[in-house]
């Protein structure tokens, strides 16, 4: 039996508007297991990037603010412990990739520069040894010409080969956890797979336990052992990926695997979702799903379903009451 | 970074001898005579022609402009018609006046400015950044010379701390340099505060943090340094008007400097003096953008040279 590695447990993360509160992240509950990789599925604007960057503490404050909620990591409450305290597990014990590639890197601070930085601070090392390890860690994410690209800056590297240098960084430290948050929409689809392979590659490599973030089921598909799907902050469905892709239980989620383009069998129209993600606050009782569902009942408008177990598969749809 | 540099200045030639052009025309152009300054209304007309013909001012413009610019190559300025001594020496002596106020003006300005802009940003929308952004309005708002004259009125003339005018020892520098530097830092700081807000939303200072640096390594060396390379160009710009700026301050504290020496110049019309002093201000606005230009390719490296 795995531990887990990580507990998130009744998360709620909520933005400030003037003085309304727009929840972002409700009640939100999974865990994750040493060295596995958790999918979080999900729309723009479900919430997915919330989560992230409140495992990490993360969220701009003002305005936006973890309200509750549990975070175990290690016997420890990462929302509890102090500041300092978190700043040793960032890029440490937990660390993050980000969507742009693009951004990520500081424009004015070489790759070397930036490579040993979390490695000086967390490892203790000298200048000299943590440049080694930089120079150790681009070779095994596969960058050609590591010696050189250590002297380089991120504009002269092109969009996949940032996001090398990204994985690179946020794996030199030999974290528990990788956070990768839409770590390939951004880059062309050759690219993106090689991406994957890669992160999958050094996961197996390091044991490190992988949170991905993505809109695409075929990511999932591809890398995830166990998904948990998201729709306006909650969590609708959470299942082992197997189970989830063979027998989808929420309707959104049927929808979402429906949406994917087929090439076998004949051609038809593609199918879509109908209706676009309510805005935040937008909904305040019943279902998240009511309005976009096509099996929605009387008690779905008025109360919200709590989340059932079916099968191997957890659900919040009152179907399956 | 050589060849960039020599790029630069090899620019800046045509722009000279546009300046030089535009500096030579104004002043022939303008109405007033300098012969009837020195002659005075009572002259014969041969003595004013003498005159005249002696300053060569009675040879076509074109060549009066071959001659001036001629001796300019050779550094040589002309020699003041009314004091009748060499351009060149008289800004040389006036030179350090001005330059010593312009410099730690502009240090003092910069001082104050980037802890500010960087406080404020920081913590935005709290008290010290209303604080500071306040400070900064009354900054902008305020003409120089009028905080200089509250300044010389409260410190100089009723508490006796410092000389009301004149040069020469660092008490007479405190006064001036403080009503340039104030002032100045009220613009800058407003820039140094915009531009690091920009930068303190961009996704790399989240990546700083997610690193596990603490805030003030994010700041001072992820943030700071982006946020600065706006701020160059102002530098620039200030460095240029040291010479400039201090036109007015140097009437109201009394100032010997060269911005005084081009004011009386131009109000006796003595061409030669006017078109020095605006030579050495126009040569320093450029050389100013030239640093900036220089300190830009330092300082970011997506600058190609």
């Amino acid at each position: 039996m795995k531990n887990y590695v990580l507990e998130v447990k009744n998360l709620s993360t909520s933005f400030h508007s003037g003085k309304k509160e727009i929840p972002a992240v409700e009640n939100l509950s999974f865990s994750i297991l040493e060295g596995e990789t958790l999918g979080i599925v999900g729309e723009s604007g479900s919430g997915k990037s919330v989560t992230a960057l409140s495992i990490m503490r993360l969220i701009p404050n003002p305005p936006g603010e973890i309200i509750g909620g549990e975070i175990l990591y290690k016997d420890s409450d990462l929302l509890k412990i102090s500041d300092d305290k978190i700043r040793q597990i960032r890029g440490n014990s937990i660390s993050m990739i980000f969507q742009e590639p693009m951004t990520s890197l500081n424009p004015v601070y070489t790759i070397g520069n930036q490579l040993s930085e979390a490695l000086i601070l967390h490892k203790n090392l000298s200048k000299k040894e943590a440049m080694a390890k930089s120079l150790e860690m681009l070779i095994s994410v596969g960058v050609p010409l590591a010696e050189k690209r250590l002297r380089q800056y991120p504009h002269q590297l092109s969009g996949g080969m940032r996001q090398r240098v990204m994985i690179a960084m946020a794996l030199s430290c030999e974290p528990d956890i990788l956070i990768a948050d839409e770590p390939t929409t951004a880059l062309d689809v050759t690219i993106q797979a090689q991406i994957l392979n890669l992160i999958k590659e050094m996961k197996d490599r390091m044991g490190t336990a992988v949170l991905l973030i993505t809109h695409d089921m075929g990511v999932i598909a591809e890398v995830a052992d166990r998904v948990l799907v998201m729709y306006c902050g909650r969590a609708v469905e959470y299942a082992d990926a197997r189970t989830l892709f063979k027998t989808p239980k929420h309707p959104y989620t049927v929808g979402l695997l429906e949406s994917i383009p087929n090439i076998e069998g004949e051609k038809k129209e593609l199918h879509s979702i109908r209706g676009s993600v309510p805005t935040p606050g937008q909904i305040t009782e019943g279902c998240r799903f009511k309005t976009r569902c096509d099996f929605v009942m009387d008690k779905c408008i008025t109360l919200e379903p709590p989340i059932f177990d079916v099968g191997e598969s957890k659900v919040r749809c009152w179907k399956y009451e | 970074m050589l060849k960039y540099i020599i790029k630069k200045i090899i620019l800046m030639i045509p722009v000279l001898i546009g300046l030089t052009i535009i500096i030579f025309l104004i002043l022939h152009l303008a109405p007033g005579d300098p012969v009837d300054l020195i002659v005075g209304p009572n002259a014969t007309p041969e003595v004013y022609e003498n005159i005249r013909r002696d300053l060569g001012l009675d040879k076509p413009l074109l060549t009066q402009y071959m001659v001036f610019v001629g001796k300019l190559l050779k550094g040589d300025l002309g020699d003041s018609i009314l004091q009748r001594r060499p351009v060149m020496d008289m800004i040389i002596q006036r030179f350090p006046i001005t330059l010593e106020v312009g410099v730690w003006a502009l240090i003092l300005s910069f001082v104050i400015a980037i802890p500010t802009g960087i406080l404020a940003a920081v913590n935005r929308n709290s008290t010290l950044d209303y604080a500071a952004m306040t400070f900064a309005l009354v900054g902008v708002s305020m003409p120089t010379f009028f905080l200089g004259l509250l300044l010389l009125y409260f410190f100089a003339f009723r508490l006796g701390w410092f000389p009301v005018s004149g040069y020469g020892t660092w008490r007479h520098l405190i006064l001036p340099v403080i009503a340039i530097g104030v002032t100045d830092a009220a613009v800058t700081a407003r820039m140094v505060r915009s531009s690091m807000l920009e930068v303190i939303g961009q996704d790399y200072v989240r990546t700083a943090r997610a690193k596990g640096l603490d805030e003030n390594k994010v700041i001072n060396k992820h943030a700071l340094k982006n946020a600065l390379i706006p701020i160059i160009t102002l530098l620039g710009m200030r460095m240029g008007w040291i010479m400039g700026g201090s036109v007015i301050l140097e009437i109201v504290f009394n100032r010997p400097g060269i911005g005084r020496l081009m004011v009386d110049a131009i109000f006796s019309r003595d061409y030669p003096v006017v078109q020095g002093s605006m030579l050495l201000l126009t040569a320093s606005i450029l050389l100013g953008n030239l640093i900036a230009d220089i300190l830009y390719a330092v300082a970011d490296p997506r600058i190609k040279y």
